[in-house]
């Protein structure tokens, strides 16, 4: 039975439609990526599937609660990585895991040793009483993972994980989103713009333009049925919304520009 | 359903509510939290923020004594203004929690507090705590400084009590204020703005550095509508020895709660505006 099962989920901002029917379902420990150009509608979905957005039309499910109906019990089970490195630089890498240890009820006997334990699994032991302001952006993107899975979620949110980050701090990331899965047993719903993030982290992939979903399915097979040798994801993304793969709203293009420039 | 099943649910579901009401108080506190552990990494803003009050009662304070042209109560004019002074301070602290907010939808805190499972009210709540707790640091100061002047300052528990009471119920009320409208404009241009044309005029429209007795008709009928009216004749009377309350020591706190708690539902209600 699919943990996160949204049924012709739509976003309009007045005349604009931002999403449009987007139907999806995801499995149980399942790596999904979103995969679009900036202002194709990823970060919308995430949205409203993390409640902070109501949906205009349509509805979604996770782990059996209704995004509209039960939203306080479905930001119980979910976890969130906003697009923007949101981790507080004005405190330390510990106050900042305390902090929402506290809100998301991490009861008081088991704090420390989940705190630990997140940090211990993140690599970031050593560096844990640091100020925030001090870390590199791969390390702010790998404390913020460890915010949002301190609580244990089944169903974890990320919002373009590595935007802005070097090779060598993306690749960590990818590594510890592979073990969030293989270890805790996470579903894990993911947004990106960069085809080679989709194809190498993702089981399953809905590539995602004008705010519709194109297609979903195994990068493999997509990029099999196209038709072409060695074709990569972005032969899939023009085979099926008959577009290029770049684009972006001045929003989007701005908040990328903002984590870039945090990042360093 | 027996007499003793029925029983056994109403306790349960008072038990939810009394859970519900400590988790809401918890969550509030945890906000205001990060408030201290923040001041506690860079204490300096203290210091930078006690300038200005400084001038007010060093500068301003000193001349207009002299004058003696203010009726003023039957108090020095120095002991009149100091609560005043006060309140002024705690008002720009709190007017400009706003910026802080837009601030923090920009980095993203306010979409992941958002998402957990906190009250929204809670939130909103646990920020205007925040301001209390930096209001609180100048009276702090106001108060070093008042009794450098030799203002009669009133040393009663209770008194100091009732002062704790009002400076965070006065910086609630302005920063939740604030961050409604940060809610609505979203944006730190309009916002600043927007700030600059409130803070003096509910300064000059209240009876923080003169009585209300003194001004004509028709700014007295919108000193009577502003809240930091009551907030400073609340801390006069409970600061300075021989003041009297011109409303009543009860209204004050009645209007300022009461407009604080209309104002934490309108922000509740508005504050995920800003993440969407």
């Amino acid at each position: 039975m699919a943990i996160v099962e949204t049924t012709e989920l739509t976003r309009c901002y007045d005349d604009l439609v931002a999403v449009n029917s987007v139907s999806i379902s995801v499995e149980p420990a399942e790596i999904f990526g979103l995969l679009g150009p900036n202002g194709a509608g990823k970060t919308t979905v995430i949205k409203m599937l993390t409640t902070i957005l109501p949906p205009t039309s349509g509805t979604a499910v996770i782990k059996g609660f209704d995004i509209r109906r039960q939203a306080a019990s479905v930001r119980r089970v979910i976890g969130y990585v906003p697009q923007l490195l949101s981790a507080d630089g004005t405190l330390t890498g510990r106050e900042n895991l305390l902090i929402f240890a506290e809100l998301y009820d991490v009861p008081k006997s088991e704090r420390e040793a989940r705190i630990n334990e997140v940090l211990d699994f993140l690599g970031l032991s050593a560096s844990a009483d640091r100020l925030v302001r001090e870390y590199s952006g791969g390390m702010i993107r790998r404390l913020e993972i460890a915010q949002s899975t301190l609580h244990h979620p089944s169903v974890l949110f990320l919002d373009e994980p590595t935007t802005g980050l070097d090779p060598l701090a993306r690749t960590a990331v990818w590594e510890h989103i592979r073990a969030l899965r293989s270890q805790y047993g996470i579903t894990i719903v993911l947004t990106t713009h960069l085809m080679d993030e989709a194809d190498r982290l993702s089981d399953r992939v809905a590539i995602m333009s004008a705010g519709q979903v194109a297609v979903v399915g195994k990068p493999s097979e997509l990029k099999k049925s196209v038709g072409k040798e060695n074709a990569t994801l972005d032969d899939v993304f023009i085979n099926y919304t008959g577009g290029q793969p770049e684009g972006g709203a001045y929003r989007d293009v701005e908040r990328a520009r903002r984590v870039a420039r945090r990042v360093g | 359903m027996t007499l003793n099943e029925r029983d056994e649910s109403h306790a349960e579901s008072a038990d939810r509510k009394v859970s519900a009401v400590v988790g809401f108080i918890r969550k509030t506190l945890i906000i205001a939290q990060m408030e201290i552990l923040r001041l506690r990494h860079d204490p300096t803003e203290l210091f930078s923020r006690a300038v200005q009050p400084a001038l007010w009662l060093l500068i301003f304070g000193e001349v207009f004594a002299r004058t003696k042209a203010v009726p003023t109560q039957g108090l020095p004019y120095l002991d009149f203004i100091a609560p005043g002074i006060l309140a002024q301070s705690v008002l720009f602290i709190a007017i400009f929690y706003g910026i802080a907010v837009i601030w923090e939808r920009d980095l993203g805190i306010v979409h992941k507090l958002l998402v957990s499972p906190a009250p929204r009210t809670s939130l909103v709540l646990g920020k205007a705590l925040s301001a209390g707790i930096r209001g609180l640091s100048q009276a702090v100061v106001i108060y070093l400084l008042a009794m450098l002047l030799g203002v009669r300052l009133n040393w009663n528990f209770t008194a100091l009590l009732g002062v704790v009471v009002i400076v965070i119920l006065g910086a609630s009320l302005f920063s939740t204020f604030s961050l409604v409208i940060a809610s609505v404009v979203r944006t730190r241009e309009r916002f600043m703005g927007i700030g600059q044309i409130l803070t003096m005029p509910l300064f000059f429209a209240s009876n923080a550095i003169y009585p209300v007795s003194l001004m004509p008709a028709w700014l007295r009928a919108i000193s009577h509508c502003n809240p930091l009216t009551y907030e400073v004749d609340a801390l006069r009377t409970l600061m300075v020895t021989g003041a009297t309350s011109v409303y009543g020591l009860s209204i004050d706190l009645a209007i300022l709660g009461g407009i604080t708690a209309v104002l934490v539902t309108i922000g509740g209600w508005l504050y995920p505006n800003l993440a969407r």
